[in-house]
């Protein structure tokens, strides 16, 4: 279970986040949505460990360990993924020689031992077929060259491998096209389990018509300012976010 | 006595001057014309210091401190192999000396004729003007060389293994030794060539000569991995004929202080050089790489391409000239250096010097200056890649870039192996 708690940050003395409540428990889907720059991606990446935040006050844990506490790495070990908004490219990094040494260094911190590259290769295969990540574009330097689709595909196949407990999707949907919607959304469905915890960062109640959400949540200037159920994205479809975000300003 | 004579020597200076005396003085043998007047010069300009501007960034002045006594002959155990690699023939050096027991050059019979060396009364009569400008370190060597090798691949030859030479060194003191490679009209060959040594305080010297024929195709692998302590300092000269192809790499990983100089020319319309190499610094090294590249001919390409990862307290230098002549119309000439800072306090000069008296030439430099990208590293770090593994595959990644250009299936597994090792230590 995610718990975060009063979650305030600031970003060279910034405030970004102020005050955020959020607990997730096991097998929900959590839906955010919010106006630009209200800071969803903030939030995603102070969850996965990113360092260029401080956090003023509050607190994080997952599974009862405080996640504050831990680097980028071991929050991945604990179970959490972040399907970046923007993937970047890593030229002179092949996405296959990538994919196994991700693989393996979570293998190897839980104790568990590491896959054969046979083995390995099957399990790619398996889920990159699904994706429709093709042979070529595993074999390409990670990221580079992919079209947005594509790279949105590629943080959806990691997913899959590495199995997380915890998956933060930021803005996923953005950049697709209507058939890559369903193939990705179809992915994440495969994914969802009594065990696995879910945050599907979106504008579009598109989306949350393929990953129904259990609850949503509306993010304004840092803060959530509604929680509904899944309805609660249809209305703000139809009315906008002016009844929430005027409030604030 | 002249005022230029009334310079103080420093230590070292005065080293060479006195072992000089003693040991090539009175003695004559092939080379002591030629000796004796490298001596001379060495004497009258000293060793290079910051005001000499191909030394601005290395003052080996201020760097050679105390004098360094002629290194000894020495016996060592065969050189293990240098990786994978399939090779065939090898040239053995121990400290400066040609080591026949080790080497092993029949294999090479009928291809590529050697005459190697290794005592003073054996030495040949070398063409003095190994280098294109006035040098201390090419006039030490001529004053000192203790053995070297003519080798001469014979015209029309394609061996696709390479030629090793392997220099060792042993213990304390200074090693001179010369090779001058021959690669006649239409052959072609891979030369891989190694610098070790054993945990010691040594100097090494090396001047290399290359000659590459109309049509011929050389391939020059140098792993500079001389001990931490070690001073390394290498001359190396280039001719090429025409359609002449001139592909080298350096690895450079070793020593505390190294020069690592090279000067290639251009006298035959057509050919081309492409000269790259990975420099790998930590602790307090000091690394030089000065290039110059000289487009006298028509139609000719140089490309250089170097990358340096530098740690603590290490300095990396690059010099690079490009001089094209008059004569030399539609020259491609192009240079790229990139280095990775992975330390606040290591260092690193750059400095490109293109010279174009011709007009319809393409010629660019390009250099940058960097730390490892932090989102580079969060994204690694975020898939479950601990900082220090995911740091490595940033680097390699780096400097794979330059392997991969240089396109040689032959030495590109050995190359990455070798940076791999340098990383996991
Ligand atoms: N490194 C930074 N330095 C300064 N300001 C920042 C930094 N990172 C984020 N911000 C600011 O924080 C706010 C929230 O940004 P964030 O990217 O979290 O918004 P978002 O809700 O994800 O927006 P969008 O819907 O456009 O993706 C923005 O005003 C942004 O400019
Ligand atoms: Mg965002």
């Amino acid at each position: 279970m995610l718990e975060i708690k009063n979650l305030h940050a600031e970003v060279e003395g910034n405030q970004i986040l102020r005050g955020i409540d959020l607990t997730v428990k096991p097998g929900e889907v959590h839906a955010i949505m919010g106006p630009n720059g209200s800071g969803k991606s903030t939030l995603s990446y102070i969850l996965a460990g990113k360092e260029d935040y401080e956090i003023t006050e509050g607190s994080i844990t997952y599974n009862g360990v405080d996640m504050l506490e831990l680097s980028a790495d071991e929050r991945a070990v604990a179970g959490m993924f972040l399907a970046f908004q923007y993937p970047i490219e890593i030229p002179g990094v092949a996405t296959m020689t990538f994919l196994k040494t991700a693989l393996n260094a979570q293998r190897a911190a839980r104790g568990e031992e590491e896959l054969s590259t046979p083995d390995f290769m099957k399990l790619v295969r398996e889920k990159s077929k699904d994706l429709k990540v093709t042979p070529e574009m595993l074999r390409r330097p990670l990221n580079v060259g992919f079209s947005g689709g594509e790279k949105k595909r590629a943080e959806i196949l990691q997913m899959a491998l590495l199995e997380p407990t915890l998956c933060i999707l930021d803005e996923t949907d953005s950049g697709l096209d209507i058939d890559a919607l369903r193939i990705v959304s179809e992915g994440v469905n495969q994914l969802r389990s009594p065990e696995r915890s879910m945050i599907v960062i979106t504008h579009y109640q598109r989306l949350l018509d393929h990953i129904v959400p259990d609850v949503v949540h509306v993010l304004s200037k840092g803060k959530i300012v509604k929680t509904g159920g899944k309805e609660l994205a249809l209305e703000l479809e139809a009315n906008g976010y002016a009844d929430y975000v005027g409030e604030e300003a | 006595m002249t005022a230029q004579n009334q310079r103080v020597l420093s230590a070292a200076e005065t080293g060479f001057v006195e072992a000089f005396a003693a040991t090539h003085g009175k003695q004559s043998d092939g080379l002591s014309e030629a000796r004796r007047a490298a001596m001379a010069r060495f004497e009258a300009a000293g060793l290079p210091h910051r005001r000499i501007e191909e030394y601005h960034y290395t003052d080996l002045k201020a760097k050679l401190r105390s004098a360094i006594a002629l290194s000894a002959r020495a016996e060592v155990a065969a050189p293990g192999a240098l990786g994978e690699v399939e090779t065939q023939g090898r040239l053995v050096f121990v400290n400066g000396r040609f080591d026949a027991a080790l080497s092993n050059v029949e294999a090479l019979a009928g291809k590529i004729s050697v005459s190697a060396w290794a005592e003073k009364a054996e030495a040949p009569a070398h063409d003095t003007a190994a280098f294109p400008r006035a040098d201390a370190l090419v006039d030490l060597n001529t004053a000192f060389v203790q053995g070297g090798a003519t080798i001469t691949v014979a015209g029309g030859e394609k061996l696709e293994k390479a030629v090793e030479i392997v220099h060792v060194a042993k213990g304390e003191g200074a090693s001179f030794s010369r090779i001058d490679l021959v690669v006649e009209a239409g052959a072609d060959v891979l030369v891989l060539e190694s610098y070790q040594g054993d945990s010691g305080a040594y100097l090494r010297n090396t001047l290399t000569t290359l000659e590459v024929g109309d049509n011929a195709k050389l391939t020059w692998v140098k792993l500079q991995e001389e001990a931490e302590s070690a001073t390394h300092l290498a001359s190396a000269s280039a001719n090429l004929g025409k359609g002449a192809e001139l592909s080298q790499f350096l690895f450079d990983a070793g020593s505390g202080l190294s020069r690592s100089q090279f000067a290639v020319a251009f006298n035959g319309e057509g050919s081309n050089a492409a000269l790259r190499g990975v420099s790998l610094l930590k602790g307090d090294s000091h690394a030089d790489i000065t290039l110059s590249v000289d487009h006298k001919v028509p139609e000719c390409d140089s490309r250089e391409y170097f990358k340096a990862i530098v740690d603590d307290k290490a300095r990396s230098v690059f010099q690079g000239q490009i001089l094209v002549k008059p004569d030399a119309q539609k020259t491609d000439g192009q240079m790229m250096v990139q280095s990775l800072l992975l330390s606040e306090s290591a260092e690193v000069n750059v400095k490109p010097e293109l010279e174009i008296f011709a007009d319809d030439v393409q010629c660019a430099h390009g250099s940058t200056t960097g730390e490892i990208d932090e989102d580079l590293l969060f994204y690694l770090r975020a898939r479950g890649i601990p900082e220090k593994e995911a740091r490595k595959i940033l680097i390699l990644a780096f400097l794979g870039e330059v392997i991969d250009e240089l396109d040689d299936a032959r030495i590109g597994p050995l190359l990455t192996s070798r940076i791999s090792n340098w990383l996991h230590v």
